[in-house]
């Protein structure tokens, strides 16, 4: 087994990374995959709490690295699926603590013994971004259908291009039907004829996933959801499965339409 | 290696070995002379090395730690020039000219040399030259170009540009699509009006002292 390593970030922060890495991971598991989540958002960590698994930290990322414990001893096993891991970020360590070849490396050591390693990236183009995009084998951008977080998304993509990291799939998440109709809000089209890279999912705006996110439960749990079952389409896509797009704005011509753009975009 | 000073600062050309080695005799050079590279636009000759946007980011981010404007790099390798493009780094001294050729009717065509590039340029992508620029792709909103001469765009053209930066007004701008967009030729700035209907192929330059965008229609000429 050798895991692919998918490194989820954005352009602008709080847009949904955290929610994205702790979703898909759930998603992933629940599929029978086995998954390790690694918050790499030294300083900012909050993966750990999306998942509900933050009284269980004992040691973190940085005290892997730094050696003060063994990688092992820094994996939290999920409450929900035994084939689920976290290895949370350091709360204080700034984020010059890691370099680029440190995750590399770390990556590497549980590649054998997994078939997914998620990486929750900081925002923006620091140093964090860097390492967090050092070791992946796909990179997902996950921005907002809203003018700023494109246009970061945008920039962040050409980096990632530029570092040779392709290929980037997309995530537009908290999509809202109602105001696109109004036409206050950029549609999906919109955001992908700029963005011209593949995407992988569209996740609705739906306030389940701040009360789960408030319980500790991924909003894939809950089945009612619709956010939850756009996460799990995506990670369906990430196993190669093809899931049908969800008619989330009524216009059932318009996903005719996304699909041919797919089609049309870089293999 | 070689140092002089040119029009345009400093140049450097480093002799050619394994790039971490280059780095660091480039940086230990600086180091020495201090005051003399401090606040220092410098144009860097590579020669043959190839290099990828990591190490070309890391250069320019140590370098502009020191004071040290890179603006300019030199390089045989297609890699390295594209590298330094996607900085917005030049990858020339100034635009060469090319000799003119002969067509078969025994004209004489004068031809100019202009910067080619087949991507689309994304929010934060400079390009800074002296000369034309085509671009085959798009320029998306937080992109830039800076030419002193003309800038052709075969795609939606939604960044800025500034063509005959240094003062032409005879360049002009063409794309494929003109989306509402601040444009500026020469000493001259305009915001193209959002279209209706179909996008269509526009060129835009100045006549009677105006930005003007007219649709192409190939009179032959401008
Ligand atoms: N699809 C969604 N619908 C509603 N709220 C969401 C959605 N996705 C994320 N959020 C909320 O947005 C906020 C930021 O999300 P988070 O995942 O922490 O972003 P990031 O990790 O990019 O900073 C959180 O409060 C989260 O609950
Ligand atoms: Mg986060």
């Amino acid at each position: 087994m050798k895991a692919q390593v998918i490194t989820i970030t954005s352009g602008k922060g709080g847009v949904g990374k955290t929610t994205a890495t702790a979703n898909i991971g759930v998603a992933l598991a629940a599929l029978g995959k086995s998954v390790v989540c690694m918050d790499a958002d030294i300083g900012l960590r909050n993966l750990d709490v999306v998942m509900g698994l933050e009284n269980r930290i004992v040691y973190d990322l940085v005290d892997a690295i730094e050696k003060r414990c063994r990688l092992r001893q820094a994996m939290i096993r999920d409450k929900r699926y035994n084939t689920l891991f976290l290895i949370p970020a350091a709360q204080t360590r700034d984020k010059n603590a890691i370099s680029p070849s440190d995750m590399i490396r770390v990556c590497d050591e549980i590649r054998p013994e997994f078939d997914f390693i998620l990486i929750d990236s900081p925002a923006g183009i620091e140093r964090g971004f860097r390492n967090a995009i050092a070791p992946a084998d796909m990179i997902i951008v996950v921005t907002n259908p809203e003018v700023s977080a494109v246009r970061d998304a945008d920039r962040i993509i050409g980096l990632i291009e530029a570092e040779e990291k392709d290929p980037v799939r997309l995530i537009i998440n908290r999509f809202n039907p109602s105001l696109v109709k109004r036409g206050d809000m950029l549609t999906s089209e919109d955001v992908l004829e700029l963005l011209a890279v593949d995407l992988i999912g569209i996740v609705p705006e739906d306030e389940s996933v701040l009360v789960s996110t408030n319980h500790g439960q991924p909003v894939v749990l809950n089945h009612n959801s619709l956010a939850g079952k756009a996460f799990e389409n995506i990670s369906q896509r990430l196993i190669g499965e093809e899931v049908p797009w969800m008619n989330l704005d009524g216009k059932s011509d318009f996903f005719g339409r996304l699909s041919r753009l797919i089609r049309s975009g870089r293999s | 290696m070689q140092i002089k000073g040119i029009k345009d600062g400093i140049l450097v050309r480093l002799e050619m070995d394994e790039w971490d080695i280059q780095r660091g005799e480039l940086i230990d050079q600086i180091n020495a002379q201090e005051t003399f590279f401090k606040g220092a636009k410098l144009a860097l000759d590579v020669g043959e090395q190839v290099l990828h946007a990591v190490d070309l980011g890391r250069l320019r981010d140590e370098l502009s730690e020191k004071g040290i404007t890179l603006w300019a790099v030199l390089s045989e390798s297609s890699i390295t020039r594209e590298t330094a493009l996607i900085y917005g780094l030049s990858t020339q001294l100034q635009a060469p000219r090319v000799p003119s050729t002969r067509n078969s009717g025994g004209l004489p065509i004068e031809g100019e040399p202009a910067l080619f590039i087949a991507k689309t340029l994304r929010s934060g992508n400079k390009i800074v030259t002296k000369g034309h620029v085509v671009i085959i792709g798009d320029v998306n909103p937080g992109a830039e170009i800076i030419a002193s001469g003309s800038v052709v765009v075969w795609g939606k053209l939604r960044g800025f540009v500034h063509a005959g930066a240094e003062g032409d007004e005879k360049a002009v701008i063409c794309a494929l699509d003109l989306s509402p967009t601040q444009i500026r030729i020469a000493g001259k700035a305009a915001t193209a009006p959002k279209r209706k209907g179909k996008p269509r192929a526009e060129v835009v330059k100045i006549q009677d002292d105006h930005v003007v965008a007219e649709s192409w229609r190939n009179k032959g000429r401008l």
